[in-house]
């Protein structure tokens, strides 16, 4: 009976998030063998489902349409039933401002449950302390007098929109927390939200002027280590970047990256229980930044020395003619050990690897765009 | 002011699937406000924190565009909210 109940307790599933709705890939015990079901939200743009592990049971869904404004969804059922937040995440009256979709959701510290924060776009940040039913601007950031020097105007934008994201929370520290914007930069708080601070040093912005800035900077994607909590790695619009604090000056790590892969790309993903241990999926940034895989032959690519080296990890993937890539949350990790690294391509597919990246297989096709993957 | 409000498909998950439902008010915002009252959410799907309407969302008063929601109406009137062209 234990073995059978630690045999389900190891069935994952994935969420998935697209363009045009929710799908999940259910594994079996053994990871082999993947059922995919959906979609939820059919027509809805789904750039968040993210899943607590805190209770098990409650996911939340960032979703807009074409045609209709940003909303969250809400299930207390692992997605058997929906209902909609009471109050989504709004700018205040007097902001000028309005949230074009809620791009982010992380949830809150251990102690707290029911919070949970949200990242949007155009940058702001949210709120939940009733598990994602009301959300409340925290007013330290998107009020703060510096907010839009840190933000920028339309031109420092990202080409789909200046967004919110990477919401870190320190384990040993609720009050510890960390964002990133596109663009913008990566940002401390201290004391819950209430102030913040600039945390660029180090971080090359080659798309601005000055040599140095403190801020203005596009970080694609910061992940802190959960064991580890001092240590943060940062896939950047300008390289691949690690900090260890209490340093404030980031370690630029691109130079290991093959010259003909380079070091850009959106996704980074951290082992959950190494963190020496990262994976990140490489793109074409260069010229005009196609976003695609460099030379249409997608590979990850690993690290186990902190990112002091780097090795390609293409085996079951597409050899050539393969042009997809993948965004920023569209890649990750379960907790399982060997670890599972799964990623989403803009091309519809989820393909996973059950030995920590050393070989690929396909677990769907034919689906939309996939913004995001998780898992529950 | 008794009206009728014509709803399009992509909000009828809120009117629960109902494409046409009757409402009371002296304005169209008085209408949206009611609208969400009975229909929770509805509102912020179609207007903006800044009260604006959407910028995919139309309005008609008895076929004639309302660019805000300040109109006024009368009884009988017909109030069609419109999903504009958005593609992709």
């Amino acid at each position: 009976m234990a073995q059978a109940n630690a045999a389900r307790e190891r069935r994952l599933t994935l969420l998935v998030s697209t363009r045009k709705g929710l799908w999940r890939a259910q594994g079996d015990a053994t990871r082999r063998s993947w059922k995919l079901s959906g979609p939820q939200f059919l027509g809805h743009i789904i750039h968040h489902c993210v899943a607590d592990p805190r209770d098990g049971k409650t996911w939340l869904v960032a979703a807009r349409t074409g045609h209709l404004g940003p909303t969250i969804f809400r299930s207390s059922d692992r997605g058997r039933s929906w209902h909609e937040a009471k109050q989504p995440p709004a700018l205040r009256e007097c902001s000028g401002r309005v949230v074009d979709l809620t791009f982010w959701l992380t949830q809150g510290h251990s102690s707290q449950p029911g919070t949970w924060y949200a990242g949007t776009s155009p940058q702001g940040l949210f709120r939940s302390d009733d598990a994602g039913a009301t959300w409340r601007g925290i007013d330290g950031f998107n009020e703060h007098p510096q907010r839009k020097s840190w933000c920028g105007g339309d031109q420092d934008q990202t080409p789909d929109g200046a967004k919110l994201h990477s919401v870190l929370i320190d384990p040993r520290d609720a009050n510890h927390l960390y964002i990133a914007m596109s663009s913008g930069g990566v940002f401390e708080s201290n004391d819950a939200g209430a102030g913040w601070h600039p945390l660029n040093r180090g971080v090359r912005a080659d798309f601005l002027p000055m040599p140095d800035p403190e801020f203005g900077h596009d970080p694609h994607c910061v992940r802190l280590h959960p064991a580890a909590p001092d240590r943060l790695y940062q896939q950047n619009h300008c390289g691949i970047y690690r900090l260890d604090r209490p340093s404030d000056r980031w370690e630029d790590l691109s130079a290991a990256m093959p010259r003909s892969v380079g070091a850009i790309g959106f996704p980074m993903v951290l082992h959950p229980g190494d963190p020496d241990t990262l994976w990140v999926f490489p793109m074409d940034g260069s010229s005009v930044w196609p976003r695609v895989s460099p030379g249409g032959k997608p590979a990850v690519y690993r690290s186990v020395n902190g990112g002091k080296s780097w090795q390609r990890q293409a085996t079951g993937l597409p050899k050539l003619q393969a042009w997809f890539t993948v965004k920023r949350q569209a890649m990750t990790a379960d907790a399982l050990a060997p670890a599972g690294v799964y990623f989403g391509t803009t091309s519809g597919e989820v393909w996973g690897s059950r030995d920590e990246g050393r070989s690929w297989k396909c677990l769907a096709a034919h689906l939309p765009h996939i913004y995001a993957i998780e898992v529950a | 002011m008794p009206v009728r409000v014509l709803i399009p498909g992509p909000l009828r998950s809120y009117t629960s699937e109902s494409s046409v439902v009757a409402a009371s008010g002296e304005s169209l915002a008085a209408i949206v406000d009611e609208l969400d009252q009975r229909y929770p959410g509805i509102r912020f799907r179609i207007i903006d924190e800044q009260g604006a309407i959407r910028r995919h969302i139309k309005f008609f008063v008895n076929g004639v565009q309302a660019m805000n929601l300040q109109p006024r109406l009368q009884d009988d009137d017909e109030v069609m909210i419109v999903c504009a062209l958005s593609g992709g």
